[in-house]
């Protein structure tokens, strides 16, 4: 190793090693609780150190009710109301973000911070004012009420926690999906109309494919927090008609006395994410290939 | 244009402005129910400053756990950027430089927690410190060390995007002219980080000071109990506008903080001559372009 490197490696070794101890090394312990034993007694998780023993009954057992049982609805409701909210988020996120970049003008400086005003606000912050609207004495539960909309908004309703996924989320959305379609070269879409494309075409062939990098980012950068968060269900249900895999894991890892099952379902959650995230990849990737050919 | 796209462009400032006042106005709403004078969060009774600071015990100037709630968070918060920008800064540097397998590994490692959501690597470093690390206790430590390792990513990314925009041209001419290694890294590199050191401080407060996961799974009780962490307890059960104040604390405290930060990163631009200013200030800041 030449002087050079060994200064580079001595600036990055503090970082690296925090990141080993603090970040990688928890990854295992999880493995480790996950694929431990249990005290016969008081139930709780004795973590195994040697990957050599560990032992996957209690893993198996979790895997089979998801699979079949209990745990069965909360995965698939996970991922009904992660998708819808990504929807929802996407069909109100996606015109915004798309006005802001291309039809603004003057004005853009303006709309811009008021849009990026909500990303500043604590999300507890902006839970709490809608749990105060939504609450039976509440200003929208009044204002609804006078229509004769009778409803109870915050006893395990899917849809307060699916529209409080896209309140609390599209903000990190409208962003990165801004900062994508501001960067795009539209002297392109410009072309394309040119030579006689309909303005739906010049989308199709040329907006699309020139956004689709940037655009399932945006996606992912959303989808990876909402597939964690439980404190949205909680603080705006809080009933087991809504639970998601996020509050199963809360509920294991805090307040049971079955640290084990909460470790198995973070395994799981990481899991599934990676498998996401993989294809993803790789389907950008493919979209950069295509792109050159 | 067709008649259609010119109708469906019209139709957008609508969609636009409707946005905003949906994700603005209920939040505006909790802010002036801080000042009503009833007990309740919902119904109006009047304009008071009972819940800030008129009553002398459940007020938020004279609630001893609010106190306790708002120090908490800005220790924290504090301590954690503090220690976090000068890791992430050295890490950002020495991961630029390096070359090879180390480079990438590292590289692979700090963009790990980019992608992982909160609550996996809250879950993660709770069963750590209880049953690994059991040196590490809950409370204020370990929530330190869980902030910490969540926000050097952070750090990490705006140093890179900075050390990317200026190259290597300064550190070369210096050693052309006869610096060290370190005295290049020192005198012509460092002054020109300034302004993502000033980012990685600001983005990182912001973050940690509304954290709610990790330091909420990190937590021992009241005593490490951070503003976050108060508005999750209270919010159904029947507190006061007490708490409507409090948590507009939280949001004028972080609004200040990221203020100040894009005026004087606009400002230092501005007087070293780089372009972009107060837009370029902000996407800093947001981290947009990540």
């Amino acid at each position: 190793m030449n002087k050079a490197a060994r200064l580079w490696a001595a600036l990055a070794a503090p970082g690296a090693f925090w990141l080993l101890f603090f970040f990688a090394v928890p990854f295992y312990a999880v493995a480790c609780v996950a694929f431990g034993t249990v005290d016969p007694i008081f139930r709780d998780a004795i973590p195994q150190w040697n990957p050599l023993n560990w032992s996957f009954g209690e893993f198996n057992a979790v895997f089979s009710s998801v699979t079949s049982g209990p745990l069965r609805g909360v995965f698939v409701r996970t991922i009904v109301y992660v998708v819808s909210a990504m929807i929802i988020s996407f069909a109100i996120g996606f015109p915004v973000a798309y006005y802001l970049a291309r039809h603004a003008g003057k004005r853009r400086m303006l709309l811009l911070l008021l849009i990026i005003a909500p990303f500043w606000v604590n999300y507890l912050m902006r839970m709490l004012a809608w749990v105060n609207l939504l609450s039976p004495s509440g200003l929208f539960s009044r204002f609804v009420g006078m229509f004769g909309v009778q409803y109870n908004w915050l006893d395990g309703s899917p849809i307060t926690v699916i529209l409080g996924l896209v309140y609390g989320y599209i903000p990190f959305l409208i962003l990165p999906l801004y900062a994508t379609l501001e960067r795009l070269d539209w002297r392109l879409v410009e072309a394309a109309r040119d030579l006689g494309a309909t303005s739906r075409q010049a989308f199709r062939v040329v907006t699309v494919p020139m956004a689709k990098a940037g655009v399932a980012a945006a996606a992912i950068l959303i989808a990876l927090p909402m597939f964690g968060d439980y404190y949205t269900n909680d603080l705006l249900s809080r009933s087991p008609k809504t639970e998601m895999l996020g509050n199963q894991i809360d509920y294991y890892i805090n307040s049971s006395s079955q640290p084990q099952r909460g470790a198995i379902l973070v395994i799981m959650l990481s899991t599934l994410l990676l498998v996401a995230l993989s294809w993803y990849l790789r389907s950008t990737s493919r979209v950069g290939k295509e792109r050159v050919r | 244009m067709t008649s259609v796209s010119t109708r469906r462009v019209k139709a957008l400032p609508i969609l636009i402005w409707g946005y905003i006042t949906w994700s603005l106005v209920p939040v505006i709403i909790a802010v002036i129910y801080s000042f009503n004078d009833g007990r309740s969060r919902t119904v109006w009774k009047g304009f008071s400053f009972r819940w800030w600071f008129g009553d002398k015990y459940a007020s938020v100037f004279h609630d001893d756990s609010m106190r306790q709630a708002i120090v908490n968070s800005l220790v924290l918060a504090t301590t954690t950027m503090l220690i976090v920008t000068p890791l992430g800064l050295a890490l950002a540097i020495g991961s630029h430089r390096l070359k090879g397998k180390s480079a990438t590994a590292v590289q692979g490692m700090t963009s790990v927690p980019l992608i992982t959501p909160e609550i996996v690597v809250g879950a993660a470093l709770l069963l750590t410190f209880t049953r690994l690390f059991s040196g590490i206790p809950l409370g204020f430590p370990a929530q330190l060390l869980g902030n910490v390792t969540f926000s050097v990513s952070a750090v990490v990314v705006i140093v890179r995007a900075r050390l990317v925009s200026i190259g290597s041209s300064f550190e070369e001419a210096a050693r052309d002219l006869g610096a060290t290694r370190f005295q290049a890294l020192r005198y012509a590199l460092m002054p020109l980080l300034w302004p993502s050191i000033v980012a990685s401080f600001v983005v990182v407060f912001a973050t940690v000071i509304d954290d709610f996961v990790i330091t909420s799974f990190l937590s021992a009780g009241v005593e490490s109990e951070t503003v976050p962490l108060r508005i999750y307890s209270s919010v159904k059960g029947g507190a006061t506008p007490a708490l409507n104040a409090l948590a507009t604390l939280l949001v004028a405290t972080t609004f200040t903080a990221l203020t100040i930060g894009v005026f004087g990163l606009s400002f230092w631009r501005k007087r070293h001559g780089e372009q972009g200013g107060f837009k370029s200030a902000l996407s800093d800041l947001t981290r947009m372009g990540e």
